[in-house]
């Protein structure tokens, strides 16, 4: 039992047993209630097949959901109604200006530049020879967390004084040519351009491996008959390509979006939100653990939450379609 | 159908045909192919040069690292694993990140098998069983999707501290956190997956007298082992690179703290020492690199299908 108990692996190992049994025994309920129940058999194997995951879903986030919401109105305590003072902080605290705004370019830059470049890659590479590896090449950082990440980027925007040998490859290669090295992670405002760099370096490839795979669903009866009309590639490009992928376009962008609304580990990681980088879900994280305001946090919280939604409407809208499209 | 509908696996559609001129083709002889694949070449350097000196720098003596930039070492190779040795089993201050590393390991295993299990029950609940406001509840599930993890945080939190569970098991709230937060997109995938069997296989099974639990285990699961394995990897990268989770819900409890969340206090707290951050960094990363490069094939199935993660 000590091991179980005091062990970490123990602790693994005890909890897959107990929910390894927890099924088991669901299971045979469900068997039994098939075997003898007559009305009631079909409740039985919806309440032991839907029944947990639905349970979990609302004590832990549909719960939790409503609770956050309510607590937005409350002070830091959550003892004492204080109407919309959270809301009218989150907007109007010192940092405000500059955690919307910043969040503003993340999620204006990160989605269309990944977007682009993966485009661009996708349709350079299609049907090269080394086509495969050089999708893993430009995929690779999709594994890669965004801590990782920001660490292997810290090192590129490494900064020593003028007199140092620099060891940051940007800084080196900018000393080299002649000019004085950058302080790339301190200077506002572009430090925030080099943060969002990161992003665009991770989501890239996964804009690329979608898109990639949307250019080569694209109908070859219909670039053939482009073909047979003269139309050159540009015209290709803009009206048969892009309108094509245009689904998938769609969903690429918003869930790139999605994800940059979220961002709070790269600013953490490679800033700290320090030099005036904070964003929205950073401050979220800020006021909520660090400073224990729960009433500021859960209305940044609800904040997120409001500008997600249209995004994740536009992108549910457009599966939706695609479903119709294709059946 | 779900995104994937759209988005055919990349290697079948490829050989499907091989000889025809795609637009992709005539986008590039219109930028002219020199030009292209020079591009196509700087993009890729670009994107794997920040990974390559990292990598490279993890193996230099700590005085070359901070005393000359890691392209040295292409032309002075000075090789060295100290970095890994201190920043794994040296002093605590230094990381010590073995024991993280094992925290990662107790938190993703659990965190993948368990949303899995339940999350193909419930799928199995949402395609196969028939019960009046299925669909209403189905797409119920999938909108949560939308409920950013800030908006649970909190009284999720809560939940657990006012229960007193975790002073005998510390990781128990990661678990759950990590299992609820990961059913909403799970369900949807493994339903979209098992709403493409067909509906006869079921049928005959069950007019030759077999239950919900047998056609579930013997028809259900061999067949869905594919796609099980393809949410399972998702998940199991998600668990392992978050930070989020991992940070809030072990409080300030180093014992049980995931890689992430030492990784992200060691980049502010030592942000100099980069012969403990460079080696940190890929401790943390050779996992997910290993099962992302074995299973990519699965990952990018997944990764199509789950484009839609909240």
């Amino acid at each position: 039992m000590d091991f179980f108990l005091n062990d970490k692996f123990g602790q693994m190992l005890l909890v897959i047993i107990a929910f390894a049994a927890l099924i088991a025994v669901l299971l045979a309920i469900a068997w039994a209630a098939d075997k003898w129940v007559g009305k009631g058999r079909r409740w039985a194997a919806l309440a032991v097949f839907g029944g947990p995951a639905l349970l979990l879903l609302v004590v832990g986030l549909i719960y939790p959901a409503i609770r956050t919401f309510y607590m937005s109105f409350y002070d830091a305590g959550t003892d004492n109604a204080v109407g919309l003072q959270n809301y009218i902080f989150t907007v109007t605290n010192t940092g405000a200006v500059i955690a919307f705004r910043n969040t503003f370019i993340w999620v204006i830059l990160v989605p269309i530049l990944s977007t682009v470049i993966g485009l661009v890659y996708a349709i350079l590479i299609d049907r090269s020879r080394l086509e495969k590896l050089a999708k893993s090449l430009l995929f690779l950082p999709v594994a890669i967390s965004f801590v990782g990440a920001g660490i292997i980027w810290k090192f590129v925007y490494e900064y020593r004084g003028a007199a140092q040998e620099q060891i940051g490859l940007l800084n080196a290669f900018i000393t080299w040519l002649g000019f004085e090295p950058v302080r790339f992670l301190q200077d506002a405002p572009w430090n925030t351009l080099f943060l969002i760099a990161v992003m665009i370096w991770i989501q890239a490839g996964f804009a690329m491996v979608v898109l990639s795979a949307a250019i080569k669903a694209v109908p070859t009866d219909i670039i053939e008959a482009a073909r047979l009309d003269g139309v050159n590639a540009w015209e290709m490009f803009r009206n048969i390509t892009v309108p094509s992928i245009r689904p998938s376009l769609v969903v690429v962008l918003t869930t790139i979006s999605i994800a940059t609304l979220k961002i709070f580990d790269i600013t953490r990681t490679m800033t700290g939100a320090r030099f005036d980088t904070q964003v929205l879900a950073n401050q979220m994280y800020d006021y909520s653990f660090v400073f224990g305001d729960n009433g500021v946090g859960s209305a940044m919280a609800v904040v997120i939450f409001i500008l997600v939604i249209p995004l994740v409407a536009f992108n549910i809208r457009q599966m939706a379609k695609n479903r119709a499209v294709r059946g | 159908m779900s995104v994937e509908a759209g988005v055919p696996e990349v290697a079948e559609v490829a050989t499907q045909r091989p000889s025809q001129r795609s637009t992709a083709t005539k986008f590039r002889s219109l930028v002219g192919n020199r030009i292209g694949s020079v591009v196509a070449v700087v993009i890729a350097v670009l994107w794997t040069i920040p990974t390559f000196g990292l990598f490279i720098s993890s193996f230099r003596p700590e005085e070359d690292i901070k005393s000359s930039g890691w392209w040295t070492f292409l032309s002075n190779p000075e090789f060295t694993l100290d970095n890994y040795q201190e920043v794994l089993f040296g002093r605590a201050s230094s990381g010590s990140l073995s024991d993280y590393f094992i925290n990662s390991l107790v938190i993703t295993v659990p965190a993948t098998v368990i949303p899995l299990v339940l999350a193909t029950m419930a799928a199995y609940a949402f395609s196969v069983l028939d019960w009046r406001g299925r669909d209403w509840v189905f797409v119920a599930v999938f909108a949560l999707q939308i409920v950013p993890l800030q908006m649970a945080l909190i009284p999720l939190l809560r939940i657990f501290s006012s229960s007193g569970l975790l002073d005998t098991f510390p990781y128990l709230s990661v678990w759950v956190a990590h299992s609820i937060f990961a059913l909403p997109l799970a369900v949807f995938l493994l339903h979209n997956f098992m709403s493409d069997v067909p509906k006869e296989l079921v049928e005959a099974a069950r007019v030759d007298g077999a239950g919900h639990v047998s056609v579930f285990l013997r028809i259900m699961l061999p067949l869905m082992a594919p796609a099980i394995a393809s949410v399972a990897i998702f998940q199991f990268i998600w668990v392992w690179n978050d930070l989020l989770v991992g940070l809030t819900f072990t409080g300030a409890n180093n014992a049980i703290q995931p890689l992430t969340a030492r990784l992200a206090e060691m980049a502010g707290s030592r942000g100099q020492d980069w012969q403990l951050l460079t080696a940190g960094a890929f401790v943390s990363m050779v996992l997910p690199l290993i099962v992302f490069l074995s299973l990519q094939r699965y990952f990018v199935r997944g990764l199509l299908a789950g484009s839609v993660k909240g």
